[in-house]
């Protein structure tokens, strides 16, 4: 099947080629990173986790997501999923590859990284999301990859995948819950030591992640004549506006929680987040930003005519994206670490290099998300195509 | 070169031979007889001598600690690695603040701040590789090869305790002591309440060097020791008590 990526318009190649670029850029910054240490980064004593960390979680979502497509389609036998399962499973690949970059990105001895597999330490949480990350990865690709060749015979998957198929649904939501439970366990940041955390991460991954799956979808539609059907986006488009109103839900209730209490050091980061605090107002517009976002995709979700309309639903596709992006990778890192143990500020802003590294990632991870849709999209075509007569293809 | 097969033989059986030869004289060097023993090492921080003579003492404990343990000085706030400093009685204690009373009274009084060394440490439960660990006396070690530099544990300490090296912190040590190692880029590091002092029968240096005696030093478990009895009869608080990590190191404020 791989021979389906090798062949492509010059749009195509042009697309992979600026890709190809960004990875380049990212890949000499990451360079300077190896020499110099993660000094080149904004991060500091007070501030230790960053805009690779922030990446990481948010990404962790958009993996997790998938299980959105996937569980309809094969648990409910909901058929109006076949066309864009497949686009899920793979948008999980490349989003599971992007969150072990950006960790790995973010060890300060990356030679050392298979201490984690040398030394197994059950009562570290890393330990746990190393196994889920790498259990998902394989999962995805073993189910995806399976289907796709079963398609591409035109036969039917074979049955002794059905098994792997409901445990990479079982997993799904394990990988985001652990990784709530880094930030959910540990004493002291009050920002992180909420138990809707949990339940926040999967609200705000199960809203931003089909949100992504949508917007690609509409993107194929008119980049490479594929199109995922009115029925399986529409039915999409609803599970993004519950999940997202879950998720604007959860965040009053951790609001309310920290206000209505009257506990100073809970109602600090939240703040810090969205009025500035001791004269540090580093992220205030961007909260801003991520929550009139919110509100705009809110409305275009809820109203029907809006959300059936495809450039208003993109439009709130994208805010809903934007607005998660911001909320959980900005937000969540810089409003746990600030105010910090000694109540006091320090503000952390990401360098150039840092976000150069960060665009690298996501460009190997659109790179290699592009490469698969187009082995799905191209075996899915192919399928569709009865006879050629007389150089002339003539369609089922 | 090529190796030949005769010469890797000749290798793996020297690599053998010298391995049961460590083994061998492993077993025969055994703990040093002149080692301290505890099974519960604490700190007492007397915070009323220590604001007495603070005008005078030039932070000896601090510039002790550091320079023995080949802590670089990095100008630059942000990077810089810390083990043993000064802090504000608001910045030690914030969930004290709200307490005006006992605030005034400790207005403008040093504290001393270092690990803690829990009893139930968070950043030896979050640990990936169990690079930071906990021994039987009590002591949070920290393992800098075999540390990945993942920063849980900085995430994990409610008490700031922990420094990374961000660069390489060698061009930062002005003297550097042979007989401790210096760290390299990438690894998380904070005091190990001198363990290897301790192993040959020393006090830790920050308690040594304090020329008012302000530190105390001692085994909890041990009920004849000195730390029990000052604990006993003086007013002790520990940072973020709520938490329940039980930080050994107590500041005595009455």
């Amino acid at each position: 099947m791989i021979e389906k990526a090798l062949t492509g318009s010059k749009k195509y190649w042009l697309w992979l080629a600026f890709l190809g670029t960004l990875i380049f850029i990212g890949f000499l910054c990451y360079l300077l990173q190896w020499k110099i240490g993660l000094g080149i980064t904004g991060m500091s004593r007070d501030v230790s986790w960053g805009f690779y960390i922030a990446n990481f979680t948010f990404l962790v979502g958009v993996a997790a997501s998938a299980v959105m497509v996937v569980l309809p389609y094969y648990w409910h036998n909901y058929k109006d999923f076949g066309k864009i399962t497949v686009l899920g499973e793979f948008l999980a690949i490349s989003a599971v590859l992007m969150c072990m970059l950006f960790i790995f990105v973010d060890l300060g001895q990356p030679n050392r990284v298979l201490n984690v597999l040398r030394y197994p330490t059950p009562n570290s949480v890393f330990f746990f999301d190393a196994c889920v990350l790498s259990g998902y990865l394989l999962l995805n690709l073993l189910c995806g990859w399976t289907v796709l060749h079963a398609e591409y015979k035109g036969t039917k998957y074979p049955s002794w995948l059905k098994p792997f198929i409901y445990l990479a649904i079982l997993w799904a939501p394990s990988i985001h819950i652990v990784t709530a439970f880094i930030y959910q366990g540990i004493p002291g940041r009050h920002f992180w030591l909420t138990a809707i955390m949990a339940p926040r991460f999967l609200a705000s991954a199960f809203s931003a992640g089909p949100a992504l799956i949508i917007i690609l979808a509409l993107l194929l539609k008119r980049v490479a004549n594929f199109d995922a059907g009115q029925k399986a986006i529409q039915t999409l488009a609803k599970i993004v506006t519950y999940a997202f109103v879950l998720n604007l839900l959860f965040f009053f209730f951790e609001v309310f929680t920290a206000f209505y209490s009257g506990i100073q050091s809970h109602q600090a980061p939240i703040k810090y987040l969205f009025a500035g605090l001791h004269g540090h107002a580093e992220w205030v517009p961007f909260m801003w930003a991520s929550y009139i976002l919110a509100f705009i995709a809110l409305i275009l979700l809820v109203i029907p005519a809006t959300r059936k309309n495809e450039t208003t639903l993109a439009v709130a596709c994208l805010s809903v994206f934007i607005a998660a992006w911001i909320d959980k990778g900005i937000g969540l890192i810089t409003g746990g670490y600030t105010p910090t143990p000694f109540e006091t500020i320090t503000p952390y802003r990401p360098t150039l290099p840092e976000i150069g590294i960060a665009i690298g990632i996501w460009a190997l991870g659109f790179f290699v998300l592009t490469i698969l849709y187009k082995i799905a999209l191209g075996v899915k075509e192919s399928k569709e195509l009865r006879v050629k007569y007389q150089g002339v293809l003539i369609k089922k | 070169m090529a190796i030949k097969r005769r010469d890797l033989l000749k290798l793996g059986g020297l690599t053998l031979i010298g391995t049961a030869a460590s083994a061998a004289v492993g077993g025969v060097y055994t703990k040093p007889q002149e080692a301290l023993k505890g099974s519960r090492w604490a700190l007492a921080i007397d915070v009323v001598k220590c604001k007495e003579n603070r005008a005078t003492c030039g932070l000896k404990c601090v510039e002790v600690c550091h320079s023995l343990h080949n802590v670089p000085s990095i100008p630059d706030k942000k990077k810089e690695i810390k083990w043993i400093w000064e802090e504000k009685f608001e910045h030690a204690f914030p969930e004290h603040e709200a307490n005006y009373y006992l605030n005034e009274k400790l207005h403008d009084t040093p504290f001393l701040l270092l690990c803690n060394h829990c009893d139930n440490p968070p950043c030896v439960r979050v640990c990936p590789t169990k690079a930071t660990f906990k021994r039987e006396d009590g002591i949070v070690m920290m393992d800098y090869h075999r540390c990945i530099g993942c920063r849980f544990c900085m995430a994990a300490c409610p008490y700031g305790a922990r420094s990374f090296n961000w660069i390489d912190p060698r061009p930062f040590i002005a003297k550097v002591n042979p007989e401790y190692p210096s760290r390299m880029k990438g690894v998380v590091e904070k005091c190990t309440l001198c363990y290897e002092r301790i192993a040959e029968g020393k006090i830790p240096a920050c308690v040594e060097a304090c020329p008012a005696k302000a530190i105390v030093f001692g085994d909890l478990k041990n009920p004849n020791d000195e730390i029990n009895k000052i604990l006993k009869e003086r007013i002790a608080i520990r940072r973020k008590e709520e938490l329940t990590t039980y930080p050994s190191v107590f500041y005595l404020i009455g």
